[in-house]
């Protein structure tokens, strides 16, 4: 796969957005989930009002093979709904935390989608055939009176309308009590582990009411959580999971069911020269996914993008600035809850590139072969199709460059959080609020 | 959703006068600024982290995440307080002070409380504020929202304090008496500034009514020690304990153990506010807001 930062080589440009226009965002159609399934082809989002839109890729023009086909909607389905907790006077968010594909073993499409509370199995199914010619009811479904029936037929499939529906297979609840953050099918493609601040469950993809708990067993001080968790993309039995001081903890189920002895404790020594009261929340990982080869894996901070190697402990391989200029306004970030802001990282198909998202609509890759790197801005007004995007650039010292935007002009309240990369292809999917983008390569 | 806090504004500390009446308002070396200016903004984030742990959503539960990433950095904040000295001046005034006006001083009273001088103590309306809090409503009447453990769940327990003495947000509601009873420590003494949301009335029924309210936020909290009497001796007999003040693990521990209150029950808790509160307290208007807000809920609007 070609490089990612902008030159010669390389360029990223709009493909579509998805998503209303106006001004005025309605809460329930905020983002709050993006994922590619494992052939590029379906993309799903869901939203904070619980509802999950899957698109899928059409198939390319065969007059203009140059041409990448559009993402278009394929399904759309309420997937969970707010609730009300009695017991504790509590609503549950119907927001649907996340989203996770299933391999895909037949005609059929699974997914996995959870909130803060039940984790879903959804089955996506098409249907483009209707039986006709029943014996005991009328074309238009009334039963027919038994008596009348004098001759027998053998029913006809007919093709009808593509029908593409969506049904939950499997219900998995009850078994968390703070919120779910995080939830990862493993290569085994049955079981699938979900965490919360406090927990890990191992589940079966058969069996809904039981988990295998492996939550850690010393709990003495309540300082620290767990973030995020994802099970290792080929060895079925190894799985990581994350901390809001910085650590990343590697278990391994066969040596215990217990996630407090793990396997491998990943840290980084902390500067002491960088040392202020915010250290410790900047530290917190937001998320930690696997490259595709197995070998590495990547954290999320608030200021940076982490790469460890699985074999060295003791630091990261890599490390990637965000937004470092943020580093002097931690202050104002604390006060405004933004330092609390979760965003996830995700690799490219090859792992040669890592992206992530930043505010102001901007979203940052990394190369990791050449080191460059490249800030982009999904925003309408660089929604023209097959537009170039336009690296951006935030200026940190007093002068101001043309086309630069300066830090205290940021907007806070446009984060992008949840980004998406194509497991095959150069195509990227950003959520910018209640909008989806999808840029693609410039295909010269 | 969480209300915003408010920046402090710095300069203004420049212009109050010294609660003790000595003037150190004027230090006159650069160290002693910046030294000053340091504990300014620690003493900003500890009542910014305070507000923040106080005030929690309503109807949904509070990010366990965020709630433990504030605790730390109180807890840090403690600690370092503790190491320079300040945390030991602050909570001996403050059982002095708590000593002399009655007011129970174990229990976590709201942060409008905690603004609010005793006559006891004070002659000038020089407080250690919670802006924020003030304008946009007494924290009594925010639910404190909790969890119970569910089956299985992790047992939470308290964090040994590493601290000597037990935290209370309300201490630095007490800075400026501390000032007046030791007259020392220019470092504590650019943090006067007006209290946005103290009311100038009468403190003790008020105190009264409110602790009534904070207890029914508040109410399983423990209490770690008898509330203090006026009577010296008893005092003498317990001053080797822990002050009794909330041990800020307790406050994360009891959000999380304590029954939530409901909707329902926070409608009681407003209801059961006098009519005077209620109408001199400029969280007047949020106290509607936040019933209106409940009566949707009910009504299902």
């Amino acid at each position: 796969m070609a490089g990612v930062a902008g030159g010669n080589d390389f360029q990223w440009c709009f493909s579509q957005v998805k998503g209303a226009i106006d001004e005025d965002v309605a809460e329930a159609d905020i983002i709050s989930t993006v994922e590619f399934n494992h052939s590029g082809e379906l993309l799903a989002t869901g939203d904070k009002g619980g509802r999950v839109v899957i698109f899928q890729h059409e198939q390319e023009c065969k007059n203009r093979p140059n041409l990448r086909g559009e993402y278009n909607v394929y399904s759309t389905f309420q997937s969970h709904e707010p609730e009300f907790d009695y017991l504790k006077s509590l609503e549950i968010e119907e927001k649907i935390n996340k989203i996770r594909w299933l391999p895909q073993q037949n005609s059929a499409h699974f997914l996995l989608s959870t909130n803060d509370k039940t984790i879903k199995l959804w089955k996506i199914g098409e249907r483009d055939k209707r039986a006709e010619g029943y014996n005991l009811k009328d074309e238009d479904g009334r039963l027919r009176d038994p008596f009348r029936i004098t001759s027998l037929r053998v029913p006809v499939l007919m093709p009808m309308d593509l029908m593409v529906e969506a049904s939950p297979r499997r219900v998995f609840a009850n078994a968390h009590t703070y919120h779910i953050n995080s939830i990862s099918v493993n290569s085994d493609h049955q079981t699938y582990l979900s965490a919360d601040d406090l927990r890990i469950n191992l589940w079966h993809l058969e069996i809904t009411d039981r988990s295998f708990n492996i939550k850690p067993a010393n709990m003495e001080e309540l300082t620290e959580v767990i973030t995020a968790a994802e099970c290792h993309p080929n060895q079925c039995n190894v799985f990581v999971y994350s901390s809001s001081k910085g650590t990343i903890r590697l278990c391994d189920m066969r040596t215990a069911a217990l996630c407090d002895s793990h396997t491998k404790f990943f840290e980084e020594p902390e500067d002491p020269s960088s040392r202020s009261f915010f250290s410790e929340i900047i530290s917190s990982i937001s998320d930690v996914k696997f490259s595709h080869s197995g070998r590495y894996m990547m954290t999320r901070d608030y200021l940076s993008v982490k790469v460890w190697d699985l074999n060295m402990e003791n630091r990261p391989v890599e490390t990637y600035q965000v937004h470092e200029y943020l580093r002097s306004k931690l202050c104002s970030l604390y006060e405004n809850d933004c330092i609390f802001d979760k965003f996830e990282c995700c690799w490219n198909g090859s792992d040669s590139a890592i992206m992530t998202g930043s505010y102001n609509n901007f979203f940052r890759m990394f190369d990791r072969n050449t080191r460059k790197d490249i800030t982009l801005e999904a925003s309408r007004e660089s929604s023209k199709p097959r537009a170039t995007l336009k690296p951006r650039k935030v200026s940190t010292g007093g002068k101001r460059k043309k086309d630069e935007i300066s830090v205290d002009s940021l907007d806070f309240n446009k984060k992008i959080l949840h980004t998406a990369w194509h497991p095959k292809e150069n195509v990227i999917a950003v959520a910018a609020t209640n909008n989806l983008y999808i840029f693609q390569d410039k295909i010269n | 959703m969480f209300p915003k806090g408010t920046k402090r504004k710095f300069s203004d500390s420049g212009d109050e006068p010294a609660a003790g009446g000595e003037d150190v308002n004027q230090p006159s070396s650069v160290a002693v600024r910046m030294l000053s200016s340091y504990s300014l903004q620690r003493q900003s984030l500890l009542d910014m982290s305070l507000i923040k742990l106080q005030l929690c959503h309503m109807l949904v539960e509070p990010n366990l995440c965020r709630s433990v990433l504030i605790a730390n950095t109180v807890r840090q904040i403690q600690e370092e307080m503790t190491q320079d000295g300040t945390w030991q001046i602050m909570t001996q005034a403050l059982s002095a002070a708590n000593a002399a006006a009655q007011c129970s001083a174990d229990r976590l009273v709201a942060t409008e409380v905690l603004c609010r001088q005793t006559e006891a103590t004070q002659g000038e309306q020089v407080l250690k504020p919670f802006p924020a809090v003030g304008s946009e409503g007494c924290p009594a009447e925010e639910e404190v929202v909790v969890e119970e453990e569910g089956e299985g769940g992790v047992t939470m327990s308290t964090v040994s304090p590493q601290a000597p003495t037990s935290y209370l947000p309300g201490t630095f509601g007490m800075d400026p008496c501390w000032e007046e009873e030791n007259g020392e420590d220019e470092e504590e003494d650019e943090d006067s500034e007006e209290c946005g949301s103290g009311s100038e009335e009468g403190d003790s029924d008020r105190l009264v009514e409110d602790s009534r309210t904070a207890e029914q936020v508040f109410g399983t909290f423990e209490i770690k020690n008898p509330a203090p009497s006026p009577d010296p001796a008893l005092e003498e007999l317990f001053s080797d304990v822990d002050a009794s003040y909330y041990d800020l693990d307790t406050v994360l521990t009891g959000m999380q153990s304590a029954p939530k209150m409901g909707p329902y029950d926070l409608l009681e808790s407003l209801s059961s506010h006098g009519p005077s509160p209620l109408s001199s307290s400029t969280s007047c208007r949020s106290d509607l807001n936040e019933l209106d807000h409940i009566m949707e809920i009910i009504v299902g609007s």
